[in-house]
């Protein structure tokens, strides 16, 4: 075939086949003196999407590597009653404005989702990019109520954290946030206490880490011999991450290797950090799939309890009320299944109509697997 | 479902299940069934309409004006016809600035004018404020057949051609809708592609402009209506540079991003290099290229397969759901 190569960044040299088949040899190398495959979980959704969007899974289980998605897509993970709190506000009051992010808006409740939800006129639902939209907002209409909407792990906690100290600094009273924080590390002890899955080591999440550093995954290494890397996006990142992985099994060496040290630095990020610890406190956090986990979420000091619009609007968080279908989210969440094992991936569940969070987000583990590999292949 | 959501409009499997369930079954008839981007007239004419609801109305590029033209023209040049006349339905709602739809009118005379077609009937229709966004423009055309697509003679050895760089009207679309504080320099590459007509007398097979979707929607629904698969090369597939920057930070697929002035061309095997020259010596086919084959190696038939950078293989779906910017 001829045709001038255009698909150029300056990420290409990541991107071509001989660097990854040169990987893919390494790893097969070491893989080929183990006697089993190896199940390794990717914790981050946006690795789950590279991996299938590359197609390099189906070339890592040739190379020995079975990769299985862990609890890493924050949509995925944050519970429905969040969002029919947020539901019940818009169609109770009439001057709320809620801004939230893209894919949170699609996740499907018994009352409905954000996008189906017919608000009260006069209030109204904004999907922004940036939790700065949502202070921009809160300014510009100081008749409205401005509550963000905000679920993440440390990659995006900082960033909404900065809003209160923004929102603080303008003294705005009509700003508020309805927090969903998630901590990775807690979530993969849970994971690996729990002992329904067998995995023989982590891919940790890129973004995660710029923010927390190596230290927070210490223990996974210390305390349960397992060995892990934290890995950038790229699918010569990944690639690098599982070697090194397969090369501590060898050895027997567990620890944490940095595979992404041109952007993560050992100690993470210093200003991130401080931001969080100022104005957020650990508490339990009810992980959809994982259940309620001592210390893996975050929520806003007392002394900012003046943005917190649970406590601003007395809403009600009711859990246990989900679980409304035949969807198994959860148990794709903790990696005990894979989307296809789902009866209702690809039959009664698809991306335009979800019946679960999985098939919502975009790093989520359903709608990554129907989008790259297809659902007719699970007929 | 019992109401009408977003969804069923995006272009997806909704969209689509409701065209062949609800419309197609309910007025069938055999022009109807063929289902090309133009109906195929006795006469040796072709028909098309097609109703434009940009939001915003002016983007990089292009505006609504130049877009309900371009957009008519498009599906009759890929359906084979010479586009000769057009109509032109204003629906708008009170209160839109008198300044703007001028601008607009200027825009839809001028594109016209480009596309050598006349706008010879058409109508205006004014909404009470909050029942129309602004302006929505409804275009009809009709043209002379110079060929036809001929997805049946299709077959393994085929090439598969693009015209030149895609994703860049989705893209700047989506950057203006969402106000994103990045500066890309992307324009939409809304374009007439007259230059594709004399293709139809040098022995291509099929022809599609690739609008709502993108690239991975116009290859899977040809693989869908061919007895073989097709395999695409990610390497070969020409982006922008302005745009790979920008898709990497919004973690966009681009090959789902829509485009208003490329198409997909099938064409056999021998014909393929002579084509793409041909192509190539137009100003806007400079950047077309050769990105894939009809084959049989590879995957079932129904399916289009992507052989990705790394070497990987993925299939590519049609548009499922709008493309939206992720969390994180």
């Amino acid at each position: 075939m001829t045709g001038p190569v255009f698909h150029r960044t300056p990420f290409s040299d990541w991107r071509t086949r001989e660097t990854t088949d040169h990987l893919l040899r390494a790893i097969e190398t070491e893989t080929r003196h183990l006697p089993a495959a190896l199940k390794l979980m990717e914790v981050c959704g946006t690795h789950t999407m590279v991996l299938h969007r590359s197609g390099l899974k189906p070339q890592l289980r040739a190379a020995g590597i079975e990769l299985i998605s862990g609890p890493g897509c924050p949509v995925c993970i944050t519970p429905d009653y969040y969002h029919e709190a947020i539901i019940d506000l818009l169609t109770a009051r009439d001057d709320i404005i809620v801004c939230t992010f893209g894919d949170l808006t699609r996740v499907p409740t018994r009352k409905g989702s954000l996008q189906t939800v017919v608000p009260q006129p006069g209030s109204r639902l904004k999907i922004v990019y940036s939790p700065e939209e949502a202070i921009k907002e809160a300014w510009s209409q100081p008749d409205k109520q401005v509550i963000f909407f905000g679920a993440g792990f440390e990659t995006t906690i900082p960033g909404i954290a900065f809003t209160v100290k923004t929102a603080s600094e303008l003294n705005l009273k009509n700003y508020s946030l309805l927090t969903a924080f998630w901590l990775i590390p807690p979530a993969l002890r849970a994971i690996i206490e729990s002992g329904e899955l067998a995995i023989n080591g982590f891919i940790y999440p890129g973004h995660v880490s710029v923010i927390i550093g190596e230290k927070p995954y210490a223990f996974i290494a210390e305390k349960y011999h397992l060995p892990g890397a934290i890995s950038g996006f790229e699918p010569a990142d990944i690639l690098l991450g599982v070697l090194s992985v397969v090369r501590q099994i060898r050895s027997g060496k567990p620890r944490v290797a940095n595979e992404y040290q041109r952007v993560v630095k050992p100690q993470g990020n210093p200003q991130a950090l401080a931001l969080m610890e100022k104005y957020l406190s650990k508490t339990a956090a009810d992980w959809r799939g994982l259940g309620i986990i001592p210390d893996s979420g975050l929520k806003l000091k007392p002394d900012y309890s003046a943005f917190d619009a649970l406590k601003k609007f007395s809403l009600k968080l009711k859990p246990g009320q989900t679980g409304k279908t035949a969807c198994r989210c959860g148990e794709v969440l903790k990696g005990l299944i894979g989307p296809g094992d789902c009866p209702l991936f690809g039959r009664q569940c698809w991306p335009d109509s979800p019946q679960g969070p999985c098939m919502v987000s975009y790093e989520g583990a359903c709608l990554v697997e129907y989008k790259f590999s297809g659902a007719k292949h699970h007929d | 479902m019992t109401k009408v959501s977003l969804e069923l409009g995006s272009g997806g499997r909704l969209m689509r299940d409701f065209i062949s369930e609800k419309v197609v079954r309910l007025f069938k008839n055999p022009i109807l069934s063929e289902l090309h981007d133009a109906a195929h007239l006795p006469g040796g004419l072709a028909l098309t309409t097609d109703s434009y609801t940009v939001d915003p109305l002016f983007f990089p590029g292009g505006d609504i004006g130049s877009l309900c033209i371009n957009g008519t023209v498009n599906d009759l040049v890929v359906s084979g016809a010479r586009p000769a006349y057009l109509t032109l339905s204003l629906i708008i709602e009170e209160g839109f600035e008198l300044e703007q739809l001028e601008k607009i009118l200027q825009s839809i005379k001028k594109t016209a004018r480009k596309n050598s077609v006349e706008i010879v009937t058409g109508d205006t229709k004014v909404v009470p404020q909050g029942q129309g966004g602004k302006i929505y423009i409804n275009t009809a055309g009709v043209g002379r057949l110079l060929g036809r697509p001929q997805p049946r003679k299709i077959k393994p050895g085929d090439k598969i051609i693009v015209t030149g760089e895609v994703g860049e009207h989705g893209l700047a679309i989506m950057l203006s809708r969402n106000n994103f504080p990045l500066v890309s320099g992307v324009k939409s590459d809304c374009a007439p592609l007259l230059f594709l007509l004399p293709l139809w007398r040098q022995g291509v097979l099929w022809m599609r402009d690739i609008t709502r979707g993108g690239l991975a929607t116009v290859l899977a629904e040809l693989a869908q209506t061919i007895s073989y698969p097709l395999l695409v090369e990610e390497d070969k597939i020409p982006y922008s540079t302005r745009l790979q920057g920008a898709v990497e930070i919004l973690g966009i697929d681009p090959l789902y991003l829509a485009c208003e002035g490329r198409a997909v061309i099938v064409v056999p095997g021998r014909k393929a290099e002579l084509i793409l020259n041909r192509l190539r010596s137009n100003p806007q086919g400079r950047k077309a290229a050769i990105i894939g084959e009809v084959q049989t190696k590879t995957g079932q038939p129904g399916e289009t397969l992507l052989k990705t950078s790394t070497g990987g293989l993925r299939l590519l779906e049609p548009l499922t759901s709008e493309l939206l910017p992720r969390i994180c």
